[in-house]
This record gives C-alpha cells, sequence and structure tokens, in this order.
C-alpha cells in the first residue's frame, strides 16, 4: 500500500504540469455543471413558491354546524395528500375579500348581510401539489354532505404540471449532456496521463507486476483529481454565485450536503475515468 | 525448463512468424538463437515470457504452459525469468538503484529485503559505484548492466536476452557476453536472442538453434531432445 501510494505521489511529481492541466480540466467542466445546477435548484425553488399556492377551497351550506365542519376538518387532514386545513367562517372570508380586494370596498362596505360562504382551506404537501392530486382530493371533499362545491383554479395547475413537465426533462437533458461531456473530457485527461506512461507500464508488466497492481496508482490519481477538481469547481461555483447574488438577483447556493456530493461526484468520474482509460490500456498492450 | 513444441505463431497481415518450431533448453543451459532479422527471434522470446500466444503447438516455460496458464499467472510466470532487451528498457525517471528495486517491489518483496538484494546484483554486474545515477547518465553498457541486474534481482531460473548488445560497440558487448556467461556459470539458464555471429563462435559449447524464415534450420541440443523423448 505505501509503495501504491508513493507510486501516486510520484506520478503528480514527475509531470506537474500535466496533472495540474487535467485538474483544471476536471475542475472547469465539472464548474460548467456546478453553474447548471445552481440554475435548477433556483428555478425549482421558485416552482416550490408558486407550488405552495396550489389550494383547494370547499365551500360549505349555510347553518352547517361548527362542530360538524371542525370533525370533519381532522378527517382531511388525515388524508395523505394533506398537509393543513383551515375552517374559514363567514365572516373571516369577508374580512379576508375586504383586504384582498380593494377595488370592490364600496360594494362590501353597503351590505346588508354577508353573502360568503364559510369554507375549508385545504393545503396540500408539497409532493402532491398537481392536478391529479387535488382533483382526487377534491372529488372526495364534495362526498362530505354539507360541501357545497370544490374549486381548485384546475386550469391553472394543470399549466404549473406542464411547466413543471418540461423544465424537467430539459433539464434532465442538458444535464445528462453537460455530465457527458464532463466525463468524456475527464476521461480523456486521464487516458493523456495513462499514455505518457505508456513505456512504464509496458517495462512494469515485464517484471512481473500484476494488472491490479499496475491499475491501483491510477486509480488513486484519478480519484484525487476528480477530488481536488470537484472542490475547485465548487470554489469556482461559489464564486460565481456570490458575483450573481451580490449584484444580480438574490439566489440560492448548494447545501452542504449537496456541495459534498458535488465533490464526490467529481472523485467518481475520476475514478471511472481512469478505471476506463487503464483498462482499456491494459487489454490492448 | 523452456520447450516449444511444434509452435506456430501466424499473423493476419504479415502470415506465419514462426512454423512448426521445437526445440529445448535445459535448466542451467546456455543456448542461443540465431537467425537473420525477421527470422522470427524475437517473436520466439515474446512466446517464452508470454507477451504472445501461439496460433498452434505448446510452449512450455518452467512448469508454465501455454495451453493451460491463465492470464492471472503471466505476471507469477514472469517474476521467474528474467528479461534483458535490446534497447535496455530503464525507468528513464529513476536511478539505477531504483531500477532494479522496482522489480523487486512490484512482487511485493518486504521492504528490507530490497536495498540489500538490490547492493548484491549492482555489485554482481558491477555498478555499485553508479547506484545513485540515472539511466542518462550512464553508457550504453552501463545501461544493459542495470537491465541485467534487473533481470537477475528476482533470481529467475532463465534470462532471456533479446540482442542485448545490439546497440553496443564491441568492447561493450564483450563486457555483457561475459556478464552473462558468469550469470550462467553460477546457474542460471540464458536463451540469448543474436545475430552476432562472433559471439556464437566464441561459445562453442552452447546450444545454438538457428532459424530462418520462421523454421528451425539447426538445433545443437536435437540429439539430446530425442533422447528425452525416450525417456519420457
Amino acid at each position: 500500500m505505501r509503495l501504491i501510494l508513493r507510486e501516486t505521489a510520484l506520478a503528480f511529481r514527475r509531470a506537474p504540469l500535466l496533472s495540474a492541466l487535467s485538474v483544471t480540466t476536471i475542475a472547469f467542466s465539472l464548474f460548467v455543471f456546478g453553474l447548471f445546477g445552481l440554475v435548477v435548484i433556483n428555478l425549482q425553488r421558485t416552482m416550490g413558491t408558486v407550488a405552495e399556492r396550489v389550494e383547494i377551497v370547499a365551500y360549505l351550506k349555510r347553518g352547517t354546524p361548527i362542530e360538524a365542519v371542525t370533525m370533519a376538518a381532522s378527517d382531511i387532514e388525515a388524508f395523505p395528500e394533506v398537509e393543513a386545513a383551515e375552517y374559514v367562517t363567514q365572516a373571516q372570508a369577508l374580512a379576508r375579500a375586504r383586504a384582498e380586494l380593494r377595488e370592490f370596498q364600496d360594494i362590501f362596505q353597503d351590505l346588508e348581510a354577508n353573502p360568503l360562504p364559510a369554507s375549508l382551506d385545504i393545503r396540500l404537501r408539497p409532493a402532491y401539489r398537481n392536478a391529479d392530486a387535488a382533483d382526487s382530493v377534491a372529488g372526495r371533499l364534495r362526498a362530505f354532505p354539507f360541501v357545497e362545491d370544490v374549486r381548485f383554479g384546475r386550469d391553472w395547475v394543470e399549466k404549473l404540471d406542464r411547466l413543471r413537465a418540461i423544465a424537467g426533462a430539459v433539464g434532465f437533458a442538458i444535464g445528462a449532456a453537460f455530465a457527458l461531456v464532463a466525463v468524456i473530457i475527464i476521461g480523456t485527461t486521464i487516458r493523456m496521463a495513462v499514455l505518457q506512461r505508456s513505456r512504464e507500464i509496458a517495462i512494469m508488466r515485464l517484471v512481473g507486476a500484476t494488472d491490479g497492481f499496475i491499475r491501483m496508482p491510477f486509480l488513486l490519481e484519478g480519484l484525487l483529481k476528480g477530488l481536488l477538481g470537484g472542490a475547485l469547481a465548487l470554489g469556482l461555483s461559489y464564486g460565481a454565485w456570490a458575483l450573481i447574488d451580490t449584484w444580480l438577483i438574490r439566489a440560492a447556493f448548494f447545501t452542504p450536503s449537496q456541495a459534498a456530493l458535488g465533490i464526490a461526484a467529481g472523485g467518481f468520474i475520476g475514478l471511472l475515468g481512469s478505471l476506463v482509460s487503464v483498462g482499456r490500456h491494459l487489454r490492448h498492450v | 525448463m523452456i520447450k516449444f513444441t511444434a509452435v506456430t505463431r501466424e499473423y493476419p497481415k504479415s502470415g506465419a512468424a514462426l512454423e512448426q518450431v521445437s526445440f529445448h533448453v535445459r535448466k542451467a543451459e546456455f543456448a542461443f538463437l540465431t537467425g537473420h532479422s525477421g527470422a522470427g527471434k524475437s517473436t520466439a522470446l515474446r512466446l517464452t515470457y508470454l507477451a504472445d500466444r501461439p496460433t498452434s503447438g505448446e510452449v512450455r516455460v518452467s512448469g508454465y504452459s501455454t495451453d493451460r496458464i491463465a492470464a492471472r499467472d503471466i505476471p507469477m510466470l514472469r517474476r521467474r525469468l528474467g528479461i534483458v532487451f535490446q534497447d535496455f528498457r530503464l525507468l528513464e525517471d529513476r536511478t539505477a538503484e531504483e531500477n532494479v528495486a522496482f522489480a523487486l517491489e512490484v512482487t511485493g518483496a518486504r521492504r528490507n529485503t530490497v536495498g540489500p538484494k538490490v547492493m548484491r546484483v549492482l555489485t554482481q554486474v558491477g555498478l555499485a559505484a553508479k547506484a545513485q545515477q540515472f539511466p542518462r547518465e550512464l553508457s550504453g553498457g552501463e545501461q544493459q548492466r542495470v537491465a541485467i541486474a534487473r533481470a537477475l534481482v528476482n533470481d529467475p531460473v532463465v534470462l532471456l536476452a533479446d540482442e542485448p548488445s545490439g546497440n553496443l560497440d564491441e568492447r561493450a558487448t564483450r563486457g555483457i557476453f561475459q556478464l552473462l556467461r558468469d550469470i550462467n556459470a553460477s546457474g542460471t539458464a540464458v536463451l540469448m536472442a543474436t545475430h552476432n555471429l562472433d559471439l556464437v563462435k566464441a561459445m562453442p559449447e552452447a546450444h545454438l538453434i538457428e532459424l530462418q524464415h520462421g523454421r528451425v534450420v539447426f538445433d545443437s541440443g536435437e540429439s539430446a531432445s530425442a533422447e528425452d523423448e525416450v525417456a519420457g
């Protein structure tokens, strides 16, 4: 093991320029991927806040006793899709309408009786903020005898669903393309390192080194370069994010676990690139 | 030790490099493999250290057979062979000592045994004083001595030499040849491919195998191998 570590260190020392070059290449290809990742997490956050507005309102028949409604509310909160069910009385509904619809303030002012029905306002859990789930919950709400009508802005929710599906597909395609480019570039730089040492590999084989022994320093080298490149890419992404956050728009950065995952991904790609390059080389000589 | 039985090696483009080649190099023997360039000497050596496999026929080396050897056993076989080439094949960025030590280290030798063994073989080839020098600081003859020391450090049963003096002047050639004879005298078999007939003439008692166009045209050890067959 010590020998393998020494051979790995030797590889860095003997070809400092090539090593620096491959670390930089890895860093920049992961940086591009990181920038894309930032765009994705910020879009997702924005989508999340928009989706919070997916709300189902069940209007109640007049004269429904409050006990029946509160009992039903706790039943509804037990639905797997439901996060919260809030009872809104007629008076609260009117107050809300007055606050939100200032243009019609005069009309509300002149009312003799409150025309607004009481309602149950239902918020869905994040995973269920889509048209299908809303529709299914609405169906179950209609079955309650005291429910007059159920509304959830179907068109709007369906549009949101479509937007999410498109964003997901485009994001996946672009992300996969960036990841593939990163793997190819990293694989190529590591292949250069392998070719640079092909004479050495041939000599190692002649004196009886096993393929596993020959492979190990390369794998370690690839892993190390990947981790270094990943860390550097994270630093670059942080710099880019800080600039954008300060000068352009407020944006979110990766969480620590996402950042750690990014560096680990760099290491994994480095390892994979080495495995493929060395494996191919060993098979062909 | 090394036994070729009806070995043929054909390449898709260039055709047969060896055809129905049979010979037998015994323990502690000194054998020459001669012939013009392209006669098949290097191919025969490559088959011996399993860098290549015969198209048909069998090569047996130190208990391993090309018919049965598993890929993972090839490094094990090579540790029992010492191999020397015309172009030395030293690692340029390591000293003479490190080049020799490398051959021991890849076999997983214990660290404390490496140093003394390396110095022993460097002394044997007359280069102990230049252990810390890099290949580029050494003459061709000296580089070949480092390569021979590397070949010897694992105590091989056979030393394979492919035109070991091909890049050397006459004086260095004589020195290397004498070194190979000394190694052989201490019990290691030597199979040396060369087209230098002066060397062959200088050692008339050696086993001589001559190749022409991939076939054996002369084998001074043939009668002995026939006796072998009878003996079993």
